[in-house]
């Protein structure tokens, strides 16, 4: 699936914070968006993942260059994991099965897919605990298997690794790379830290002034 | 009665052997109390979501009204189902006054304001962002909706509780709309304002009891819920 972002523009509060934004994902990899803060990084991700709604400009999600309509259907394919998890108040299993669930998908498939998530992000010792005793960096790591559940052919990672320890961070970034391997998922993420963007990114994109601008790493 | 520890003692022997007319007017209050409870609940619960989730023309005025009137005074709501349901009254032809259906009408109108109020008030408390990871993972609005309720359950069943300790205590309403007639729609609360006044402290003593009990038992259960809802895996 491609995304071509045109000429996207936004504004909170009569301050503009996105204006004339373009730019064409195309490629499974991983784009790593970088600027000051508040330069809307989040916005752009936030209005790419089908959350917001831009001001102006247009949004074109395609298949095989046939243009997809924007509904629920493209919603499932595409997940946006937030800086700060929004843990549900009850087990780690149910907290990964709930995009399965929405789904309509059977309890076997369920049961399969979430071990796989969890698997995937070292939490698998964790699945009967309460989801709200689990630490931040562990939290963030149950946002990530949430959003690796429902298999996205776009993950949008916004600052994932913002609020949590260096532990964490490193293995965060391990499935970030896993990913990658996978080749499967186009990865477009936020983060202020350099050095994670310059070990991360194929491709490094940068915000300044309302604009997206590509850099040579 | 000589004293007062003499009608403690009668009350406990009456509790002990717990005659059928005992009985049947604890039982006939659990079912009024039970059966308005559980109408304020099927329609405050979505009511309090509505009020809690979108946004609508009247909807600051709704709070508003619905948080004024959980103090309804029992009396006035006895009084406004009476004109109601009296002979006179734009329902009368129901025949319904000084009937346990009346009863349950009349504490219906005081629950449900203390569940949509209480309800509302737990759905606004749970993070947006509960809200937003439900539709970042591909939930519908109805899904979504479904969630932040899910979420707010240990106050939602609070507000049930809450609700269910006042309409137990309740007397000056049923007493209106119910007339308090014997083995028909006398309830213990009912049942004490009338044997106090008669001077029968024994039966009034061991009626106080039990309601005590059952709404010791209510808020026991109250202050467990609202803990298990705030020390999760505790």
């Amino acid at each position: 699936m491609n995304l071509l972002a045109s000429n996207i523009a936004k504004g909170y509060g009569g301050k503009t914070i996105l204006s004339d934004c373009s730019y064409s994902f195309s490629n499974a990899g991983t784009y790593v968006l970088m600027g000051p803060n508040g330069c809307g990084k989040s916005t752009l991700l936030r209005i790419c993942s089908l959350l917001e709604r831009p001001d102006a400009g247009e949004l074109l999600f395609t298949d095989n260059e046939k243009p997809l309509s924007q509904d629920i259907d493209l919603r499932r394919r595409i997940t946006l994991v937030l800086p700060k998890t929004g843990v549900f108040n009850t087990t780690v299993f149910n907290n990964v099965a709930y995009g399965l669930r929405v789904r309509g998908m059977d309890r076997h498939a369920v049961m399969e897919k979430v071990g796989r998530a969890l698997d995937f992000v070292g939490m698998s010792h964790k699945v009967k605990q309460n989801a709200r005793t689990l630490s931040s960096g562990e939290s963030q790591r149950l946002g990530l298997a949430r959003a690796l559940a429902i298999n996205p052919e776009i993950l949008f990672l916004d600052e994932p690794t913002a609020s949590v320890d260096e532990e964490n961070t490193a293995l965060i970034e391990s499935i970030i790379h896993n990913l990658k391997k996978d080749g499967r998922t186009m990865v477009i993420m936020t983060t202020h830290d350099h050095d994670q963007a310059a070990r991360l990114a194929d491709t490094l994109l940068f915000i300044a002034e309302h604009k997206i601008t590509e850099r040579k790493k | 009665m000589d004293s007062l520890l003499d009608g403690f003692l009668q009350a406990f022997k009456l509790i002990i052997h717990l005659d059928q007319m005992l009985f049947g007017i604890i039982l006939l209050s659990l079912k009024v109390s039970g059966f308005a409870l559980f109408i304020a609940t099927a329609i405050g619960v979505p009511a309090g979501a509505l009020l809690g989730l979108k946004r609508f023309p009247g909807r600051d005025l709704a709070i508003s009204s619905v948080n004024t009137l959980m103090g309804l005074p029992p009396v006035v709501v006895g009084l406004f189902v009476y004109l109601l349901l009296s002979r006179k009254g734009p329902l009368g032809f129901m025949g319904l006054l000084y009937s346990p259906t009346a009863m349950v009408v009349a504490q219906t109108i005081l629950a449900l304001p203390i569940v949509t109020a209480l309800c509302h008030s737990a759905i606004v408390n749970i993070d947006p962002i509960i809200r937003l990871s439900a539709r970042t993972l591909g939930a519908t609005p109805g899904q979504e909706t479904i969630a932040v309720i899910r979420e707010a359950r240990y106050g939602i069943l609070s507000a049930v509780i809450a609700a269910f300790g006042r309409v137990m205590a309740e007397v000056g309403a049923i007493l209106i709309v119910g007339g308090n007639i014997a083995g028909y729609t006398r309830v213990m609360t009912t049942t004490i304002a009338l044997e106090t006044d008669k001077g029968n402290f024994e039966l009034a003593l061991a009626l106080g009891i039990i309601l005590l009990a059952i709404s010791f038992t209510i808020n026991s259960l109250l202050h467990f819920v609202q803990r298990k809802g705030s020390a999760p895996g505790s």
